[in-house]
């Protein structure tokens, strides 16, 4: 197959995914909504519970919404990685991820173009965050706005792969909210998303290493130190490292001879 | 004339429950073949097979002799596929619609134009392009779903229960249209359904029952090698059931 089928096959996906994205308005908003509550609100009644303490790679103390900021940047990406990726195999995108999944395109490609689709609609949920988070004086340095990308795209495509993942090997989360209770919430309270690692570990040491290999945790540090044009090589390589674990697993799940799609499709 | 669809000696199971069991079909290019069968008969399980939803572990399924399993591309490049579940994206208009199932066939932009204007006029609803899938009643849905199949100029358009939900009008305008483009002879047809007046005299039939074939064939020889009147009290007969 000519490479330019496989481009006019991404572009078509990558396309899709941006007309559903600006199709419904009220998905932008929800999507925006949830992390600016916990900006306005949580983060407003917390900064005087919680000091942080200088910490890489910020050089100086910061308000406390300056630290939460790449944790909710992350939530973002979560949320989409999940909804995205969830729906494809729940309610009335059943029948699409079906049409898709029967195209000649080898079916790795056709995966990895949809995480990718999905990954470009939470970029642009991000930076319409960081456009109303700098009203709250988030403002990073200007070469943070482009120095996040790349963490944006592996970030996203981490969260991604792993939604992907889910849905092809969980049968019983049959809705969002099961979802949102076993894994969004626990990811994300359990990383250092709300909280630097340290303070964790002085209440508690096994919730310090959950919290420390959850990989929400590197999504997160990643996407503080690109914002502030700082390179982490942990948290990349560990971000690098999961999304290629949870790529390698979505594509045998979807994979009609091994997957889970086959223990589903019977034999 | 050339095989568009040959399936041989198939079985599935669900766990312990067998869905499928040895079944075997044969489709010529140009025919329209009626795959008829109770609900949870095991249609929708062979659309699955046929299309590598699921994957075949026994016999083989061959579409223009490109097997399925071993050579998935080839095989898929040839079907068009109407599932029995709408598909359509209802927030997309009709004309995003066929442009997404276009680039997933790898068709460019002009090709998929052409196509997607000359088979929304076939379907009569070149009016309809811009609107959103939303604002379409069922059965226009279900000729945008048809006329998507046919984007990519498939040999073998498997169609699971397009009827379902639709009213009369609707039902004939689409099973004639499906039937005019096997007339061509390039085009082979698995019409599936439960739905015994859709078929004609003189068409094929298979009659699928509790996961096997129990019968296969012109519908007149059915209806006489069974002793029966027509194919309804054939088809009652064959299944033991009252329909």
């Amino acid at each position: 197959m000519k490479p330019i089928i496989y481009l006019r096959c991404f572009k078509g996906i990558v396309l899709r995914e941006a007309l559903r994205f600006f199709h419904q308005k009220e998905r932008f908003f929800s999507a925006l909504v949830r992390p600016l509550v916990w900006l306005g609100i949580f983060a407003a009644g917390f900064r005087s519970v919680l000091g942080v303490a200088i910490i890489p790679p910020y050089e100086t103390y910061i308000p406390y919404e300056v630290y939460i900021a790449p944790g909710l940047i992350a939530m973002i990406q979560l949320f989409n990685g999940m909804q995205s990726s969830l729906s494809m195999v729940y309610d009335r995108e059943m029948g699409s991820m079906k049409t898709m999944l029967v195209s000649p395109i080898p079916r790795w490609f056709l995966l990895i173009s949809k995480l990718l689709a999905g990954v470009f609609v939470s970029i642009l949920q991000v930076y319409a965050f960081l456009i109303i988070a700098s009203f709250w004086e988030i403002i990073p340095p200007i070469t943070g706005y482009f120095t996040i990308l790349p963490a944006l795209i592996f970030t996203g495509l981490m969260l991604g792969s792993l939604g992907m993942f889910l849905s092809s090997a969980i049968k019983q989360l049959e809705n969002f909210a099961g979802v949102m209770n076993f894994v969004i919430f626990p990811m994300f309270f359990a990383s250092s998303a709300l909280y630097p690692l340290w303070k964790i570990e002085e209440t508690s040491e096994w919730l310090y290493y959950v919290c420390f290999y959850n990989p929400f945790t590197y999504a997160v540090e990643s996407i503080r130190f690109s914002l502030y044009s700082q390179f982490n090589f942990e948290y990349t390589a560990g971000i690098v490292i999961f999304t290629v674990i949870f790529l390698i697993l979505s594509i045998l799940g979807y994979d009609p001879a091994r997957g889970s799609l086959q223990k589903k499709g019977g034999s | 004339m050339s095989t568009a669809l040959q399936i041989k000696n198939v079985s599935h199971k669900f766990g312990e429950f067998k869905a499928l069991n040895n079944v075997s079909i044969k489709i010529d290019s140009g025919d329209f073949t009626v795959l008829l069968g109770l609900n949870g008969a095991g249609k929708t399980t062979l659309y699955s097979l046929i299309t590598r939803l699921y994957n075949n572990n026994s016999g083989s399924i061959k579409i223009h002799n490109f097997d399925v399993r071993e050579e998935s591309s080839d095989a898929l490049k040839n079907i068009g596929v109407v599932f029995q579940q709408p598909t359509l994206d209802l927030d997309l208009s009709v004309e995003e619609n066929l442009h997404y199932h276009s680039s997933l066939h790898g068709l460019s932009f002009a090709d998929a134009k052409e196509r997607i204007e000359e088979e929304i006029r076939r379907i009569d609803l070149t009016e309809k392009l811009k609107n959103k899938v939303r604002s379409l009643s069922g059965g226009q849905r279900r000729r945008v779903e048809i006329a998507r199949s046919l984007l990519h100029k498939p040999k073998l358009l498997l169609l699971d229960e397009p009827t379902v939900g639709l009213d009369i009008g609707s039902r004939q305008m689409i099973l004639k249209h499906v039937k005019s483009l096997c007339k061509k002879g390039e085009l082979a047809v698995l019409w599936a359904t439960h739905l015994i007046d859709e078929i004609d005299k003189g068409e094929k039939v298979v009659i699928i029952h509790k996961g096997e074939i129990v019968e296969s064939g012109d519908v007149l020889k059915i209806v006489k090698k069974t002793k029966q009147k027509n194919i309804r009290d054939a088809f009652n007969k064959l299944v033991g059931v009252k329909v």
